[in-house]
């Protein structure tokens, strides 16, 4: 241990080899790409602290990433809320329907948890479909960046990529701090042995709900912020496809690794971007993908160098 | 003329008829659902892109081959379900002692597999597909006008539902079934051939949807997307249900169709939330299910 967030030391300098990646990065990579990477691997992350830590897969949480993205863009850009209180919104919002989703859906266990977030975000899906603030199949467009604290202008793309990478790195030291205080401790070993971690007196079911909270919160955050970073929430954040798009990158990288989800959705946001003149054989390949991964390839990328270096990562 | 509620009952009927429609969907496919995951310990996300395959099969025997509606409810059940094999020979096989997940994951990318194709093949528009001349027109039973393709889906839908329910429940190729899903080494040891009964279940359980995908060929058009957010209704259901019984699964399809249909009256803009407002309130009251058992 060490003095860096109290991290062995492969992971701090995994996370310093990072910082100084995000440090250089926009001066040989376009920043809005870089801010599209960003926002992505933090959803990755946050739905691999429940999947990857807690063992509960959740088939909805584009879910919280759309309903964030359709409240930050709709306090910025109708009620004119700065920046920072259009994020919170996105995030609070997120969280209380992370609380509603979570309440409901662990009372069912293994695959019908997966069902049952799977069918509530279908049926938010339809509502945003229907209502009116969402503007339907337009989305919000022209959503203002801002000012960050009245001062700094978020419509210069480097200003806006400096706030993001701060943003998203302050998240992963977060979501790094649960996954290894005593509370993410007995999260795995619910996600080991649920009655057995009972029977020593937790009570699985407040853990599950608090982890879940917390994933729905920083998948909002991130949805919040992709909403600012490409000025539109539309239906594509909520839609299934969505949630199905945080599952892959997390399988890419590694389910259950710290850095895994930061890995795959570099890997497959540049491999869309790539592909993006392919039109529909993009979600073939995503299928390929998924089908690679399950029957040959299951630790995923950080998964397996973790296993050749023999060290988690 | 009189109403009920104050709905005129053409109009009430009408869409009880279509809540029966989509309900006979949903059963078929819950009911699919259910005899997999009994024996396979899998939820195959790919029934939705399965249920499509076997109305692009009846569209291209039509258009391709010349081969008619009544042929093409037997060959593509036949086909799809024969697809089926494959992928349970050469894939799924290798999950069962992992996580559940696992299988979950899988049948979602060969969903997403079979959608982008016949969408980059077909495009995103639906195709039609004709009505057979037997079933064109409709039958006056005094209350009502029906369509008779419509009666013949829903009476077809529940015939095949309660022979495979009776099939299971009380013959002896059912009894092996049900004792496998319970106790796989102790069927196999008694000289049953286990993983072939695997097999032949998925093979089964996807031929019955893309049964339900022929049969709504003329109903719907026939595009690629047509099983995608009819399967997320269908697990709706089968939460609702608990896939414990085959029984229960095919009441919680017709009963959820139904109300579906009622809501389409009363309530329009509801009618695409109702089941999973079902799905939330069945989950508070009994989480386990309404036919369901804790395991």
């Amino acid at each position: 241990m060490n003095g860096f967030f109290g991290m062995p030391r492969h992971h701090a300098l995994l996370t310093v080899g990072i910082l100084v990646f995000l440090v250089v990065a926009p001066t040989f990579i376009y920043p809005v790409f870089l801010m599209k990477v960003l926002c992505f691997a933090l959803f990755a992350c946050a739905f691999n602290l429940l999947l990857g830590y807690v063992g509960l897969l959740s088939f909805g949480h584009a879910m919280f990433f759309g309903g964030a993205a359709y409240i930050t863009a709709h306090s910025a850009k109708v009620w004119g809320w700065p920046f920072e209180l259009a994020i919170l919104a996105g995030m609070a919002t997120a969280a209380a329907l992370g609380l509603i989703v979570g309440i409901l859906a662990i009372r069912r266990q293994g695959i019908y948890f997966a069902m049952i977030t799977l069918a509530l975000a279908q049926m938010q899906y339809f509502l945003a479909l229907q209502a009116k603030f969402t503007g339907g199949e337009d989305g919000i467009q022209k959503v203002p960046r801002g000012y960050l604290f009245g001062v700094i202008d978020l419509n210069n793309d480097l200003s806006l990529y400096a706030v993001v990478a701060v943003i998203f790195v302050a998240a992963f030291l977060l979501i790094y701090r649960i996954v290894h205080s005593p509370f993410g401790q007995v999260l795995k070993a619910i996600r080991e042995n649920e009655p057995r971690a009972t029977s020593l007196g937790y009570k699985a079911d407040h853990y599950k709900l608090i982890a879940f909270v917390l994933s729905a919160t920083l998948v909002g955050l991130a949805g919040s912020v992709k909403s600012i970073v490409f000025q539109l929430a539309s239906l594509t954040d909520v839609h299934w496809t969505m949630s199905g798009e945080a599952v892959l990158m997390t399988l890419v990288g590694g389910l259950g690794t710290i850095f895994g989800p930061i890995a795959g959705a570099a890997v497959i946001i540049s491999m869309e971007n790539y592909l993006a003149q392919l039109g529909p054989w993009v979600t073939v390949v995503q299928g390929v993908i998924f089908v690679i991964c399950v029957l040959a390839f299951r630790r995923g990328i950080v998964g397996e160098l973790a296993r050749l270096l023999r060290k988690s990562l | 003329m009189h109403e009920i509620f104050g709905i005129p009952p053409q109009a009430l009927f009408g869409q009880l008829l279509l809540g029966l429609i989509n309900g006979s969907f949903y059963a078929t496919l819950s009911l699919g659902l259910a005899i997999i995951f009994g024996l396979l310990n899998i939820i195959n996300f790919t029934h939705g892109a399965q249920y499509m395959m076997g109305a692009f099969v009846a569209w291209m025997l039509l258009n391709w081959l010349g081969l008619n509606y009544w042929a093409a409810l037997v060959i593509a059940p036949v086909l799809v379900g024969a697809f089926g094999v494959l992928i349970e020979r050469t894939m799924l096989r290798h999950l069962y002692k992992l996580d559940h997940l696992y299988g979950l994951l899988l049948t979602f990318g060969l969903a997403l597999i079979i959608q982008g194709v016949f969408r980059n093949y077909f495009g995103s528009s639906g195709l039609p597909y004709r009505i057979p001349d037997a079933l064109r027109g409709g039958t006056d039973l005094g209350f009502m006008f029906m369509p008779n393709y419509r009666g013949w889906v829903i009476a077809v839908s529940l015939v095949v539902c309660l022979v495979t329910w009776f099939v299971i429940e009380k013959t002896k190729l059912g009894a092996y079934l049900r004792a496998a899903t319970e106790n796989p080494p102790l069927v196999q040891a008694f000289g049953i051939n286990v993983p072939r009964m695997v097999t032949l279940t998925y093979g089964f359980g996807v031929a019955l949807a893309a049964f339900s995908g022929v049969l709504a060929a003329p109903i719907y058009q026939v595009s690629p997307q047509m099983g995608a957010d009819l399967i997320i209704v269908v697990f709706a259901v089968v939460v609702i249900g608990g896939m414990g019984s085959i029984m229960g699964a095919i009441l919680t399809g017709f009963g959820l169709g139904v109300i579906e249909g009622l809501t389409k009256v009363f309530y329009p803009e509801a009618s695409a939330t109702v089941i999973f407002v079902v799905m939330a309130i069945v989950l508070l009251v009994k989480p386990a299910g309404l036919f369901g058992r804790v395991r």
